[in-house]
């Protein structure tokens, strides 16, 4: 008996979605494994996780401020893995956007209830601090073929070393040099009021608040949603995808697609950085157990592949693994050791990968005539 | 003399750089084969913790245990890239996100911190560490006493590993075999060579390699365990693996090199050697010249001579070639 897989034809629309949400079933089953071999009960732990993600008094507001720089670094993902241009560097992308917003909320913010055009103008910069720092690998790639993985992720230890740098190992702009706590520990300059982006509040669950960055979020998802299914630009990346001879024969102009997608990739990761700052964190976390430790960057891989790079599908599953960092965050204990999040979200991604095979492929048994046939197929050597 | 800071950088970048060249050497391996396995910074972890474990909780003489915690750190790593050899020979997944996902899986955030928080590991130093073999006599000469002798045995195992794997590759039935499966599946295949299993095989070593680089680390430069405690050490491995036009006698070079360069920043620190933003740019050196090196090589003439494994990266299906 042997298990061959054969190429599917036509790739049934049903399983592009059965297969996701098998693989985070199955992941969850297999995190479960991990847990009791570990000493801890999955189903109490696992009610827990819900309870803290969603259905707690604020959970919801909770898991949306995880859920929103996720959300934008999943986009940056997606839009450059559909092009299979792997951008890994989305984490120091989105340092590099929050320096750069925090930056000119720092120096255009004033007095005052937040104004349309500070925030603008951070959202801005926001993009371009992630575009120039993911243009880096971008024109490396383009012009001497440099491998765009290696060269993207390094980046991140940089971006996070210049994050550190600018507020614990210096006197830059983006540091609080005065009062009483800035002189106990370096920390980062307030954003003044009218540089704080405004939320909204949705009268369910006690209140949750929705953030400005959460809309601009799911605004991004449609614009990428239209680029790549209803322009010839995002037709072209995925031709480029598919067949880079193919691309080239097209008259497709290889080298300024790989900027774009770049260049494209780093703005809404940059623009995620904005939206930390702006929203959330009112100013720069230089600490390397801070914002660096919760690698946004790295998570936006494994939303961008649950999702099928699909936009649209990258902003809900966003919202639940959103859901699961922030519980993860809450009950972080003796009963909920650090990292475990992180392994179901390996395993998840694991799960789908080894899904995607179902997707492109038929498994099927063939049973096979034992040793007769097989002596008969094959001349004795 | 031997306190010059040129005979400090290069003894000290021979025993920084011995994670690298483990790390490397088992990527090496993998890739000769057609596997690219992009999980290894998940893999030392992973291995730096356990191996770090082993030695905490193993109540034996130190020679012993540190034993017991090498092979427990390789046996990790191999175990970790058997996830990925199911994955991308088996199921014939995309290598790239298949090792990004062991990465995420075992990384920084996920199951090497998991591990170091349930296991109670951190906070405390490590009971017994890999230290210098010979005599401090002989340390003492000049030059060679501090980079040739004031090396622990994990240094002197890696020379070995470098001659082996040269040899193996290069003078070996099987060595030849697995550099055909990595150049032309196909073409091994009708050989008679058994693909999957080379691949298997050269994968789960490569992972055994990754697990006990990490081990090097936690046991011997940096006797402790913090989460994320490898820093981007199994990234620069791979890349090592590119400069050295998959050579193993090149890795040596390289991650002596890179080691060097890691060295860098705490002997200029001791020294109150200043210049510029130097705690800035001193840690991002060896991330900064990774791409310098890695751009050199990918660009221009040099491109032509660079014996990646043609295969690389590519799925062997029989019934699909």
């Amino acid at each position: 008996m042997r298990i061959t897989f054969e190429r599917r034809l036509r790739q049934p629309r049903w399983l592009s979605v059965a297969v996701p949400v098998g693989s985070v079933v199955f992941a969850f089953f297999l995190a479960g494994l991990v847990l009791l071999a570990t000493g801890h009960n999955p189903l109490s732990t696992y009610r827990q996780l819900f309870d803290a993600a969603f259905l707690q008094t604020g959970s919801l507001t909770q898991t949306l401020i995880s859920a929103t720089p996720l959300a934008f670094t999943g986009l940056a993902a997606a839009a450059a893995f559909r092009m299979k241009l792997f951008n890994i560097g989305a984490e120091g992308q989105l340092y590099m956007g929050a320096i750069f917003g925090a930056a000119a909320g720092l120096y255009l913010g004033g007095t005052g209830s937040s104004s349309p055009f500070v925030i603008a103008a951070m959202v801005v910069t926001g993009c371009v601090g992630g575009t120039l720092w993911a243009l880096i690998p971008g024109v490396l790639k383009a012009f001497f073929k440099t491998n765009e993985i290696l060269t993207s992720l390094l980046l991140n230890y940089v971006a996070a070393l210049v994050l550190t740098y600018l507020i614990f190992q210096s006197q830059s702009y983006w540091r609080e040099t005065k009062g009483f706590n800035a002189s106990v520990f370096p920390v980062g300059k307030q954003l003044p009021p009218s540089a704080v982006w405004p939320s909204w509040t949705i009268h369910i669950q006690g209140g949750v608040t929705v953030p400005l960055g959460a809309v601009l979020a799911v605004l991004a998802a449609v614009v990428l949603w239209v680029l790549y299914a209803r322009t010839r630009f995002g037709f072209e990346a995925r031709v480029l995808g598919d067949s880079e001879r193919a691309a080239r024969y097209a008259g497709v102009r290889v080298r300024r697609k790989i900027l774009a997608v770049m260049a494209l990739s780093g703005a809404i990761a940059g623009l995620g950085g904005a939206s930390q700052v702006g929203d959330f964190a009112h100013s720069i976390d230089g600490d390397p157990n801070g914002l660096q430790k919760l690698g946004y960057g790295y998570t936006g891989i494994v939303i961008a592949a649950l999702a099928r790079y699909n936009p649209f599908a990258v902003v809900v599953v966003a919202f639940l693994i959103g859901g699961l960092e922030n519980a993860g965050n809450t009950l972080q204990g003796v009963d909920f050791p650090a990292g475990l999040v992180g392994v179901i979200q390996g395993i998840i991604l694991f799960s789908a990968l080894g899904g995607e095979v179902l997707i492109r492929h038929r498994v099927r048994i063939v049973r096979t005539k034992k040793r007769a046939a097989a002596a008969g197929a094959e001349p004795a050597s | 003399m031997n306190n010059s800071l040129l005979i400090v950088l290069i003894a000290s970048g021979v025993a920084y750089g011995t994670p690298l060249l483990y790390a490397a050497l088992g990527e090496l391996l993998a890739e000769r084969s057609g596997v690219l396995n992009l999980g290894v910074e998940g893999m030392m972890l992973v291995g730096a913790v356990m191996g770090f474990w082993t030695v905490q909780h193993v109540h034996a003489n130190a020679g012993i245990a540190l034993a017991a915690a090498v092979v427990v750190a390789g046996l990790v790593g191999a175990a970790l890239s058997a996830i990925h050899a199911f994955l991308v020979i088996t199921l014939r997944a995309s290598q790239i996100v298949s090792g990004l996902a062991l990465t995420i899986f075992a990384g920084a955030v996920g199951l090497s911190s998991y591990l170091g928080n349930d296991l109670n590991l951190s906070g405390a130093p490590a009971t017994h560490t890999f230290s210098a073999v010979f005599p401090a006599s002989m340390q003492r000469w000049p030059v060679i006493g501090p980079i040739v002798f004031g090396q622990n045995v994990l240094v002197y195992i890696s020379w070995g590993c470098v001659v082996g794997i040269w040899l193996y590759l290069s003078r070996t039935r099987p060595g030849l075999n697995v550099r055909a499966v990595g150049e032309s599946p196909a073409a091994a295949d009708t050989m008679g060579i058994n693909v999957t299993r080379y691949r298997y095989v050269h994968t789960l070593v490569g992972g055994a390699f990754a697990g006990v680089a990490g081990a090097t680390i936690t046991l011997a430069i940096t006797p402790q365990w913090v989460d994320g405690i490898t820093g981007g050490a199994g990234w620069i491995a791979i890349a090592l693996v590119i400069f050295a036009f998959w050579r193993p006698e090149l890795c040596l070079v390289g991650a002596y090199f890179f080691g060097a360069l890691q060295a860098l920043a705490p002997q200029l620190q001791a020294r109150h050697i200043s210049l510029g933003p130097t705690v800035l740019w001193t840690n991002a050196l060896p991330y900064v010249m990774t791409i310098v090196v890695l751009v050199i090589v990918s660009s221009g003439t040099a491109r032509s001579r660079l014996g990646a494994p043609a295969a690389l990266g590519n799925p062997y299906a029989r019934e699909e070639r």
